[in-house]
């Protein structure tokens, strides 16, 4: 009796404050695996006793303690891993703060893995995965298709294959892949991305051997966690300049995780350097910001906190009508993630805060 | 009767440029001249700047007598300095001593470069001062290099890439460091650098234009790393001047690295203050390339962010070739104290000129 009373209280007071807040698209969350082990149900024997022998090898890359896991408050009464149920994530996330649509982002070992045999069929397990324990379970939630990019021919098929489940609203690719994501090399996955209308995503961190850094590994995790800006802008460099947005005139790019402040500078620095070096590009006929503003979208978190509130207008200006191409994301229910709640600045009109909230998502995944 | 100032200017990046190996054989010893004759070694490439591509020559720079632009004296004096009217030009010879992996080369060619810069530049010019170049790769050497030239006052900073092979703030770099601050000298991070890694997080680009491009980010890593490993709390009195960084992408940096500050600073519990803090007071910037937005006013709100306009620095590039002209398109839009501040007393300040 008492339990039900409680429930019932716990409930009319997230029905409450779920009206309070305006609804919201957010454009990154996490669905988290307990353990390597929540996929074994997905893969064949052959894997399973792959892992059991050698697990994952994945590049040395370093290790940064970060002594921060995720959110206490998501992590399950069952004591998995906070993130890796979906009930939780819709009784202490979606549900309170009013979440229309979520877009999952699993961060999976697939993609890191150097056996790409396996990090391939580690990638159709995610999605299995994704489709039996979220997708089937929550209808807010739309989900990214997991990929080994690294062995493109595989990708595009698991892209083919999951294609047809609109669910799946996008691509992911991790932050540091193993080339400049314009290379040749991944356009067979950009191929498939453009047949079914799938936009690319880049979310931060994830590193196939390459310091996050052009001048080598950093020695803390403050350092590390601050430079997912740079493997993204070097990534939206390559895609423009290699020409993939010309070749494929539907493809489209969203950010994911690395903030948004550095763009405009970018902008203006492609533009320069195209000025002064078009000579050597001269398959790219259009100036570099004009196609950036048509293709790339990005998701805010963690959004910039500049010095003066008037400063984030300034930044939003520099956007120009690019301002469009932003999306809220919490990145729920990592420990450094946005609270949609405070994440946009108050001095922003009203208009653009439910375009960056809402708006500007439903268009571009036609939500 | 108001106090005329002169129009004094200081040029914070001027290139010279070594013509070829064999001009550095006066400053070689025997047993090197002889070891690069024998391996058929052309000197230490520079392929961050392609020598005949348009960012690296302007026109009218490339010598008659051939060679690249930069490797004349007579022509710097007469573009550089004359015309522009600098008072005071500072060199950095960007030879990339860097890419050289056997130490003793490295160090022996970055003497010969300092031991060069100061007999066919600073002896003959008197407006020129010069930036020491270092075997980055080995900090060690780097140091015994500085406190070598060192005494000689027209070097007022060491040069330093700002591709190195770890992030410039790290331990391993202490020798470096402590060098440039024993002997006062100003920390000069310059585009470019030829470390084994590639120049971005995802590998190498296929184009220069995105190495070009990507070079900024690696700035921001520079300063991030300077920071957060505590140089610039250890070393007060250290003065770093970014050059050739472009500077429209720092308020943004600034913003996500006070906000990571915020966040993290119990695992760097030695960073005391907000890094921005500590950036405005240490770290200058050179003005070129200017990477404007379409609208100056929005120039103007970029500087205003910096939140402090101490930290410009004029600088032409000579004779490297860029989009803007820092005249028209920056400090004609600022307000007469500012551009003098930005045309010299900045410069001054830094360099105690």
């Amino acid at each position: 009796m008492v339990d039900t009373l409680t429930a019932t209280t716990v409930d009319r007071e997230v029905e409450a404050r779920a009206r309070t807040r305006p609804a919201i698209i957010d454009c990154d969350v996490h669905n988290e695996l307990d353990s390597i082990k929540d996929l074994y149900p997905y893969l064949s024997k052959r894997w399973r006793d792959h892992l059991d022998a050698f697990g994952v090898r994945h590049p040395n890359s370093g290790y940064y303690p970060r002594f921060m896991d995720n959110r206490e408050d998501a992590r399950p009464p069952s004591g998995r891993r906070s993130g890796s149920e979906v009930g939780v994530l819709r009784d202490r996330y979606l549900e309170p703060y009013n979440v229309a649509f979520a877009i999952l982002n699993p961060l999976s070992p697939a993609p890191v893995t150097l056996d790409l045999e396996l990090g391939s069929a580690l990638a159709t397990a995610v999605n299995d995965w994704q489709v039996a324990e979220w997708l089937d379970r929550e209808p807010r939630l739309r989900a990214s298709i997991v990929i080994q990019n690294e062995h493109p021919a595989a990708a595009a098929e698991e892209v083919r294959r999951r294609a047809r489940d609109r669910r799946f609203v996008q691509v992911l690719f991790m932050g540091r892949t193993q080339e400049p994501m314009g290379r040749r090399k991944y356009w067979p996955i950009y191929e498939a991305c453009a047949e079914h209308g799938l936009h690319l995503a880049s979310h931060a961190f994830g590193a196939y051997g390459h310091p996050i850094t052009g001048a080598g590994h950093a020695s803390f995790y403050i350092e590390d966690h601050t430079s997912p800006p740079q493997a993204v802008q070097a990534n939206i460099t390559s895609l423009v300049v290699e020409g993939v947005f010309d070749r494929f005139p539907c493809l489209r790019f969203v950010s994911v995780e690395n903030g948004f402040g550095w763009l405009p500078a970018l902008l203006w620095r492609l533009d320069a350097a195209w000025g002064l070096l078009r000579a050597e590009v001269p398959h790219l006929e259009r100036r570099p910001s004009e196609i950036v503003r048509e293709r790339v979208w990005l998701s805010t978190q963690p959004i910039e906190e500049p010095h003066r509130p008037e400063q984030m207008l300034e930044l939003l200006d520099h956007f120009g009508e690019m301002r469009d191409h932003l999306m809220l994301a919490s990145d729920y229910p990592h420990w450094d993630g946005d609270n949609p709640d405070v994440a946009l600045p108050s001095q922003l009109p009203e208009e653009w805060k439910r375009r960056i909230r809402f708006d500007n998502a439903r268009e571009l995944y036609g939500l | 009767m108001g106090e005329i100032t002169p129009p004094v200017l200081v040029d914070c990046d001027l290139h010279c440029e070594v013509p070829r190996v064999e001009a550095l054989f006066p400053y070689l010893a025997e047993h090197w001249i002889e070891h690069i004759q024998n391996t058929m070694f052309k000197g230490a490439s520079v392929s961050y700047y392609p020598r005949r591509s348009p960012v690296a020559a302007r026109p009218g720079s490339l010598p008659d007598g051939g060679g690249p632009a930069g490797s004349s004296l007579e022509l710097l004096r007469a573009q550089a300095l004359d015309e522009a009217g600098v008072e005071i030009g500072i060199l950095g010879c960007l030879y990339a001593v860097d890419s050289v992996h056997n130490p003793d080369v490295a160090l022996a060619m970055a003497s010969a470069v300092n031991d060069w810069q100061r007999a066919e530049w600073l002896d003959r010019e008197p407006r020129l001062r010069g930036s020491i170049v270092v075997p980055v790769q080995i900090p060690e050497l780097a140091a015994r290099e500085i406190d070598r030239v060192a005494d000689d006052p027209r070097f007022v900073q060491v040069l330093l890439p700002v591709r190195t092979e770890h992030p410039l703030g790290s331990r391993l770099y202490r020798p470096l460091w402590e060098a440039i601050v024993r002997h006062r000298l100003v920390a000069a991070i310059h585009f470019g650098g030829a470390p084994v890694q590639p120049p971005t997080p995802t590998g190498w680009p296929s184009y220069y234009l995105e190495e070009y491009v990507a070079m900024a980010q690696v700035f921001a890593t520079q300063l991030t790393s300077l920071v957060v490993e505590g140089v610039f709390d250890l070393h007060p009195s250290l003065r770093v001047a970014l050059l050739e960084s472009g500077f429209t992408w720092l308020p943004a940096h600034l913003w996500r690295f006070d906000k990571e500050w915020r966040n993290l600073r119990r695992q760097v519990p030695w960073v005391k203050r907000a890094p921005s803090e500590y950036v405005r007071e240490q770290v200058r910037v050179s003005i070129q390339p200017l990477d404007a937005p379409p609208e100056p006013r929005q120039l103007v709100e970029i500087v205003d962010q910096l939140g402090s306009d101490d930290m410009l620095l004029y600088a032409s590039d000579y004779p490297h070739r860029h989009a803007f002209d820092v005249e028209t398109d920056l400090l004609a839009h600022l307000p007469e104290a500012s551009r003098r501040k930005i045309r010299s007393e900045n410069a001054r300040a830094l360099y105690r000129l």
